[in-house]
């Protein structure tokens, strides 16, 4: 009994080699709300969170975030009462933008969370929107459950990353 | 040319002639006894070979044990040890060890080209099953003539396409919980072969091979905004699908055509679904709804849509013509699903479903009936079928500070859970077609 080998050539063995475009890579920066903008970077020796006209009083002084419940994206009354303190400064500092970064908990499906956590930083613009901020000042950036600002799996941890975060991204300085 | 056209026939031939052999494993949720099979180390035919022919055997004996369907003999209870390739096989020898199949093999390794022949025994009835073959490819690509011989022992004795030569792109994932660096990735679907596609700048997400295997669909944060770009994986190249006035998108997939892409697009905090042609930038809206409408999938035959909607309250499964339309909700059981995708056989969708706070992987008929669990923990998710639509990808997620994804594999019938080994945490696998 003889057998004939039937011959196949692979013709395209060509494994494709790693290589990235670094170039082209770039852009933003600062993601996740803790840290992503650092407001004693200058360090000129006064507390830069004691001038009301300062990113950092924006982010420590009135807050920068509001947190939602499990699938939510209504904003709760304190919630409404952090965002009417994010207003006024946003009316009275007008050379600055702002990114409103939406965040999930780790507990539902990347792409359900990208979309969750684009309703609540839509909803956080609409509101200050409401309250006369210039649309064209604020951007929204939905960010799902890929930056959380906590990381331990028990409900605290989950509840604080149930968040809309607003950066302020451009400062006077940038503008001139 | 000419040349390889002959072969490959000659090979689609020996695929049909080789269901007729005696050996036969049907794969179904019947079989719990693993087919066994001998596989001595393979011959080397020249001294250059020596080391080659051993890796070799091995990934083919990993391949057919790593299915859970079929039992590697240690080399320690053969009779016979080595036999040259072209000698008779001495199947009394075979039988006494309760060898069911038997493969032998032969590697050259000349001038960094590398031959790899084999043939497959059914011991029992003393024939050879199918015809014995050869692989010719660079020394390089050594792995890849390794999982095409196991794909031919795989489907001559189960009947089934086989998916051993095929790759999976995922995400590749290091760096602190809180700030994890994300790269797309290209793996064997061993986890052999690892291959970076982007650097890791930028958040991606979500990425899909095209139904040839050639681009990569997927999410990048490199505007500081979610966009879908496609990438060329030959060259690398990409660049950023024009989805419309600066509006962010994700969750993409190519249609069974190659041409099209369905995504989900964010205006004014609502998500809805759209269809791209990828070369004229034509968009048709298939969803319109203040509801979330994301992580779409194409039937087989490119005709309907399956995806999720939070429509009626919590996350459910849905399926639509592809142009939109009605669509049907097909999950009704307990709890919430996600991310459902349609087999390559196109009797089946895979999902995610989230009850009492634990996820799991699951199977459903198209019409929702017959749903089966083949996983559950903390966090899985994000299922992808093999091409031949027996063996389901997903992530898994270990929970808290030190919490990181890693790329499990089951079967269809719920066996062989396991991990795929990777030098990095990864995630959202997605398992691209068997490679010619």
């Amino acid at each position: 009994m003889t057998h004939i080998l039937r011959l196949m050539a692979l013709s395209a063995l060509i494994l494709v080699t790693a290589c990235s475009n670094p170039g082209r890579f770039g852009g933003f920066g600062g993601f996740g709300g803790d840290g992503a903008f650092d407001p004693n970077a200058p360090g000129n020796g006064a507390d830069p969170a004691s001038d009301p006209t300062s990113p950092a009083f924006f982010s420590q002084t009135i807050g920068d975030r509001v947190l939602f419940a499990v699938d939510q994206s209504t904003l709760s009354p304190e919630a409404q009462l952090i965002l009417e303190q994010q207003a006024i400064w946003l009316m009275s500092n007008a050379d600055y933008e702002a990114i409103i970064e939406g965040h999930a908990d780790e507990q539902g499906t990347t792409e359900y969370n990208i979309a969750l956590s684009a309703r609540r930083a839509n909803a956080v613009r609409e509101f200050l929107v409401a309250r006369g901020v210039a649309g064209n000042r604020l951007r929204t950036l939905p960010l799902g459950k890929e930056r959380p600002a906590e990381l331990c799996a028990e409900e605290r941890c989950y509840a604080a990353n149930r968040r809309a975060v607003t950066i302020i991204s451009t400062g006077p300085a940038a503008l001139s | 040319m000419r040349f390889l056209v002959v072969l490959l026939a000659a090979l689609w031939g020996l695929a049909a002639g080789a269901q007729q052999g005696p050996l036969r494993l049907e794969i179904t949720e019947g079989v719990i006894e693993p087919l066994t099979f001998a596989i001595p180390t393979f011959e080397a035919e020249n001294a250059a070979a020596s080391d080659l022919a051993e890796q070799v055997t091995r990934v083919v004996a990993s391949d057919l044990s790593g299915t859970g369907l079929f039992r590697e003999l240690p080399a320690t209870s053969f009779i016979a040890q080595r036999a040259a390739f072209a000698a008779p096989v001495r199947f009394p020898d075979w039988r006494a060890i309760n060898a069911q199949a038997m493969i032998t093999g032969a590697v050259a390794v000349t001038g960094g080209q590398v031959t790899v022949k084999f043939r497959i025994y059914d011991v029992f009835s003393g024939a050879e099953l199918g015809q014995g073959q050869q692989f010719v490819g660079t020394e390089a690509g050594w792995r890849r003539m390794a999982h095409k011989v196991a794909d031919q022992v795989y489907s001559r004795i189960t009947g089934e396409a086989p998916y051993f030569d095929s790759r999976v792109v995922f995400i590749s994932e290091t760096g602190p919980k809180g700030n994890r660096r994300q790269r797309v990735a290209l793996m064997d679907y061993d986890g052999a072969n690892v291959q970076f596609l982007t650097d890791s700048s930028s958040i991606v997400l979500n990425p899909r091979f095209s139904p040839t295997g050639d681009r990569i669909l997927y999410t990048s944060y490199e505007t500081g905004f979610p966009q879908i770009f496609v990438l060329d994986v030959a060259t690398v190249g990409r660049r950023s699908l024009d989805i419309g006035d600066g509006s962010m998108g994700f969750a993409p997939r190519f249609a069974p055509n190659g041409r099209t892409a369905v995504y989900s697009l964010e205006q004014g905090g609502n998500s809805d679904l759209y269809a791209i042609d990828l070369a004229s930038g034509t968009r048709q809206r298939l969803t319109r709804a203040p509801s979330i409408e994301t992580a779409p999938s194409y039937s087989p035959d490119g005709r309907q849509i399956v995806f999720e909607s939070d429509r009626s309250g919590t996350q459910q499964l849905y399926v639509m013509p592809a142009s939109g339309g009605e669509a049907r909700r097909i999950s009704f059981g307990e709890g919430r699903y996600s991310t459902p995708v349609w087999s390559p056989r196109g009797d089946l969708i895979a999902f995610t479903k989230q009850t009492k706070g634990r996820f799991a992987i699951g199977v459903m008929r198209v019409d929702g009936s017959e749903e089966r669990l083949l996983s559950a923990s903390p966090l899985d998710e994000g299922p992808t079928w093999s091409p031949n639509g027996r063996v389901i990808m997903f992530t898994r997620e270990t929970l808290g500070e030190n919490g990181a994804p890693s790329i499990y594999s089951v079967d269809i019938t719920g066996r062989n859970l396991k991990r795929i080994e990777l030098p990095t945490a990864a995630s959202d696998p997605a398992w691209g077609p068997l490679q010619p």
